[in-house]
């Protein structure tokens, strides 16, 4: 087969560049021909390996009745049809309970994330749209939380939201005397509101770093035309700035919702194995339901409905976008 | 054109809030990677009783961090290679090629970025442990099973990124280097890759990023010996809390590489995002 030869190829036609019809054209017409397939090939061995199938065994999983006693011989764990999804949907059951409160503590995170990270990324970037001294600065400072690796900046706002040693009750309690008792952050009510925060600080960035590239692509003719008309800078951004940022913020909001609904790191690093059910959002509960009490054909059952639910919201949402675009 | 006065104080007042959040914890970081054990045990200072940099040297005895470093490091970058050559390859065909199942492949990579990690990361889990009962070929807890799963991770990401980039060089240049002579690949090669030089850079930064930060398949998949920093990192800080100045220096260290190269190439990356969006 000449397909198996692509690897050789280039080399040899570098030493002899010119040779347009010699006899190997019939043989290179067919290699042609497969060409394209061979190069995506890798791609998608990976993807299928590491992604597709073990997305679909993972459907299977979630049919099976898979805990640390037949996990070992995985294969042969009795098949137990729906079961899994009626104890993970029963919602008078533990773990229905369960899941629905960590489902309410993700939709509550997402919102308020991705809607804070969202505005205060648009908010800073109309601060920043016209040149000033120090832009360059500031729009690369205040990409360093994005930057960062995610656990070294959620371990620093680990530490500081320790009770004892940690700066936020030094602030708090020590300097503006707002609470008599040292409040925990990490442990308790309070935890939600530490998750937040920390994933507002380093989301933010991002949408910031994109609304800028956005905003730069609108032509300044359009506000100068508009400042001559006498609109006010208000008026200017709902009827230039947001029309124009509409194709990157759809994509934008998307990603973000994504990334938020799926945020494991935060919630893993910053509570460690013990986190809060206050903020314990979906993917560190299927995380916990699954390591901890090695009962898999659950989680599995938990990560498909979980994947459904972003499809649905997904398309739904892509619909929505493109349907209003049009309109 | 002059802008209102309001809007200019509130640039000012908006802008140095957003620069206060930003640097506190950034502060926080350097701040007490230089502060000796005794401050950074009681409560909070903000200025430290004295600087040192011990810290920085008890890193390396107190953890096994040379080796968490040395295996991200062989993870990330072997990963970064090998997924920004696969996608080149694929970015290419995808770009250049009208071929059967091509919409097929680009939805379905692109919807895995919208797969949860711990959808995969149980079957993963499995297969990587079958597949060494019944094979012998080890995966499972090795750094050649986080490299292949890492390395499908910035792919999605990396493709995409790369057909917005070959779709701005124009086919003239690959149809002058075919009139030489030269076949799809070395038109590939001589022709469109380095004119795609930002976008490469681009992708493999994305990539050794995405690889040197993730934390969920490397609690999962690694053991003591082919632990990376992610992990490491968080078990230093629950197992050794008092030693906060020295967590912080540890943070430091393996923050600078990966903020360094991004700073160096956010642009890049958002004219990749950009042009995605706006197709």
């Amino acid at each position: 087969m000449a397909a198996t030869a692509t690897p050789a190829p280039p080399a040899r036609r570098r030493r002899t560049p010119r040779r347009p019809s010699d006899p190997a054209v019939a043989g290179r017409g067919r290699l042609l021909r497969w060409l394209p397939y061979l190069l995506v090939l890798p791609a998608v061995l990976m993807e299928l390996l590491i992604h597709i199938v073990p997305m679909l065994i993972g459907i299977g999983m979630s049919f099976l009745r898979l805990t640390q006693f037949t996990i070992r011989n995985w294969t042969a764990a009795p098949f137990t049809g729906l079961d899994n999804y009626r104890v993970t949907l029963d919602f008078g059951g533990t773990a229905g309970a369960e899941l629905l409160r960590s489902f309410g503590v993700t939709v509550a995170f997402t919102v308020i994330v991705v809607a804070a990270s969202w505005a205060i990324g648009i908010f800073a970037g109309v601060l920043m749209q016209r040149p000033f001294r120090g832009r360059g600065f500031l729009r690369a400072f205040f990409l360093f939380p994005y930057a960062l690796p995610a656990y070294a900046a959620v371990i620093t706002w680990n530490f500081m939201l320790q009770r004892d040693n940690g700066l936020v009750n030094h602030v708090l309690v020590d300097q503006l005397g707002l609470f008599d008792e040292r409040p925990f952050w990490l442990i308790g009510s309070n935890s939600f509101a530490s998750l937040t925060v920390v994933a507002i600080w380093r989301l933010w960035p991002f949408a910031f770093l994109v609304i800028m590239a956005g905003l730069q692509s609108i032509p300044d003719d359009l506000y100068e035309a508009a400042s001559i008309d006498g609109a006010s800078i208000g008026r200017q951004f709902r009827a230039i700035t947001m029309p124009m940022l509409r194709p990157i913020n759809m994509v934008l909001v998307l990603v973000l919702f994504l990334w938020t609904f799926n945020d494991f790191n935060t919630a893993y690093v910053l509570f460690g194995n013990s986190v809060p059910a206050e903020a314990a959002v979906i993917s560190v509960h299927i995380y916990q339901s699954s390591f901890v009490t090695w009962n898999f054909g659950l989680g599995s059952a938990m990560s498909v409905l979980l994947l459904l639910f972003l499809l649905l919201v997904s398309a739904a949402y892509l619909l929505f976008t493109s349907r209003r675009g049009r309109g | 054109m002059a802008e209102p006065l309001w809007f200019t104080w509130l640039r000012r007042v908006g802008l140095t809030v957003l620069t206060l959040v930003t640097a506190v914890p950034l502060f926080v970081m350097v701040s007490s990677s230089l502060k000796p054990s005794e401050d950074v045990q009681s409560a909070f200072r903000w200025v430290p009783t004295e600087l040192t940099v011990r810290p920085f040297i008890d890193i390396w005895s107190t953890v096994p961090l040379a080796s968490y470093f040395a295996n991200s490091l062989v993870v990330s970058l072997a990963a970064t290679l090998f997924s920004v050559l696969i996608a080149i390859f694929a970015a290419y065909v995808i770009s250049r090629y009208r071929f059967r199942g091509r919409q097929l492949f680009s939805m379905t990579v692109l919807s895995t970025q919208m797969f949860p990690g711990i959808l995969f990361l149980l079957p993963l889990f499995l297969i990587f442990v079958n597949l060494e009962q019944l094979t012998g070929i080890q995966l499972y807890a090795t750094r050649t099973g986080l490299i292949i799963t890492y390395l499908t991770f910035s792919l999605p990401f990396s493709i995409w990124m790369l057909v917005g980039y070959f779709n701005t060089i124009p086919r003239e240049l690959d149809e002058a280097a075919f009139v030489d002579g030269t076949g799809p690949v070395g038109a590939l090669l001589r022709v469109v890759l380095p004119a795609a030089t930002p976008g490469v850079v681009a992708v493999a930064v994305y990539a050794f990023m995405a690889a040197w930060s993730e934390v969920l398949f490397a609690s999962v998949m690694t053991t003591e010996a082919s632990r990376t920093l992610a992990v490491g990192l968080q078990a230093y800080s629950t197992q050794s809390g008092v030693y906060w100045n020295q967590v912080m220096a540890a943070s430091l260290v393996v923050s600078v590489p990966v903020v360094a190269g991004f700073l160096f190439l956010q642009r890049y990356l958002v004219q990749g995002f950009t042009s995605g969006a706006v197709k």
